[in-house]
């Protein structure tokens, strides 16, 4: 007796059921639920990525005035703005541009060897010409140029901010050099 | 009436019999096999722990004990990390005074500070030959290969603490270290600005995912502040929580040292 019902309990007396396409009350709250859940854990971390990038950052600006044209001899490599902004100013016959001197090897501070007509980078070796090429050592790319321009009052202005990269071809836009 | 000796020595038994008592320690101390089981799994700081061990565990000359060293130094650097907290700001205006004023004006300061840096050293060498033991005796086979990477990311973990940890005391090494080291960072594909795809995405170099990790475009103040928060709360929560799985595994797996 008791087996019969188990049987039939158990299916094999029941009517077919057709495979349904219909979900449940239980299927949708959970699927809901999971949603839910997987939507606020989703909004909360795109929050905290946000969260990371302030709005206002207090770094030192990348703007400064470099002297007056006349107060570079044509032909040098200036070392005067090396210390405190790590900028090389260079006077060719055909006009000023302005080193980044950062080695694009991995950031150390090269030297400028006069004797060498070089940049030379202590860390690793890194070469770079008086243009800012690179021609030994890891370095992968040229020095980058920085925006220079003249101010209202006549001094060099510089932008650390607005880079000339020679191997995007950037070498050549107005910016790159200043022809006084 | 009963005498004060008689009182003294009835004392011990009288308080183990105590409410007061009972409700803390559960158990008594008699040296049975089932007692001494008791013990342990009744307690919960000792119960992660298996109330017994196979003899194949303790063969040194098998694992050099080369893991338990890492978890002991894990130890030592958050004892000393906590104690180094009391004193230390990160704050560029103070990191580096700080530190110098651990060292010579606080009483101790000297050798807790070094403790910190000395154990950080060692966890990195013991985490490494750690792993090379578990790779020559070839612990890392089946049922063990999620074991091991788990291990590997235990050792991501160990080397991101040593390298914002390296940061802290805001010397030339620490900022150029730093400088070098997240400037790995502005290549990553689509997340860094001087990487492929950047333009794709909109990544400048204020937005980033080198800008990311320093809280700006250069190694400062807001570098030192996010390091900070990561290498003495982030990490560690990370580290422990992996460190659990890596150890509940072991014994799932057989125990230390077994048979493979």
């Amino acid at each position: 007796m008791a087996d019969e019902e188990l049987k039939a309990r158990e299916g094999e007396g029941r009517p077919e059921e057709a495979p349904s396409s219909l979900w449940s009350r239980r299927d949708f709250f959970s699927l809901a639920g999971w949603a839910g859940v997987l939507a606020a854990l989703g909004a909360s971390l795109v929050g905290f990525a946000r969260f990371m990038f302030p709005r206002v950052l207090f770094e030192p600006t990348p703007v400064f005035k470099a002297g007056y044209p006349d107060e570079y001899p044509v032909g040098t490599v200036s070392e005067r703005w090396k210390r405190d902004q790590r900028v090389w100013i260079v006077r060719e016959p055909d006009g000023f541009y302005a080193l980044l001197a950062i080695c694009t090897h991995l950031g150390c501070t090269p030297n400028w060897l006069q004797q060498e007509n070089k940049f030379k980078c202590p860390c690793h070796g890194s070469g770079f010409k008086r243009s800012g090429i690179n021609f030994e050592g890891p370095a992968p790319r040229p020095l980058e140029r920085i925006k220079i321009a003249l101010a209202d009052d006549g001094q060099l202005l510089i932008d650390k901010s607005v880079k000339f990269l020679r191997e995007k071809g950037d070498w050549g836009k107005p910016g790159s050099i200043l022809k006084v | 009436m009963p005498t004060l000796k008689e009182r003294l020595r009835e004392l011990p038994r009288k308080v183990a019999q105590s409410d007061v008592w009972r409700s803390a320690l559960r158990h008594g101390y008699e040296d049975t096999p089932r007692n001494r089981v008791l013990m342990i799994m009744a307690n919960v700081w000792l119960h992660l722990h298996p109330p017994k061990i196979r003899r194949h565990a303790l063969r040194i000359r098998f694992t050099w004990c080369m893991g338990g060293l890492t978890f002991l130094m894990f130890l030592v650097t958050v004892v000393t990390g906590v104690v180094l907290m009391f004193y230390y700001r990160p704050v560029a205006e103070y990191a580096y005074s700080d530190m110098k004023y651990l060292q010579f004006d606080v009483p101790f300061g000297m050798i807790v500070r070094n403790m910190h840096r000395w154990g950080a050293h060692a966890m990195v060498i013991t985490v490494w030959l750690h792993m090379f033991r578990v790779f020559m005796t070839g612990s890392y086979k089946p049922p063990r290969e999620f074991n091991w990477v788990v291990g590997v990311i235990l050792l991501t973990l160990t080397l991101l603490l040593s390298f914002t940890g390296y940061l802290l005391p805001w010397d030339q090494l620490s900022i150029w270290a730093v400088t070098v080291g997240t400037n790995m960072a502005r290549a990553t594909p689509l997340l860094g600005h001087e990487g492929p795809f950047a333009s794709n995405l909109g990544v400048t170099p204020r937005y980033d995912a080198r800008a990311f990790l320093l809280g700006g475009t250069i190694v400062g103040p807001p570098t030192l502040l996010r390091f900070y928060v990561l290498h003495c709360v982030f990490l560690p929560i990370l580290a422990s929580l992996f460190m659990i799985v890596h150890f509940w595994r072991i014994r799932k797996d057989g125990g230390i040292s077994g048979p493979l």
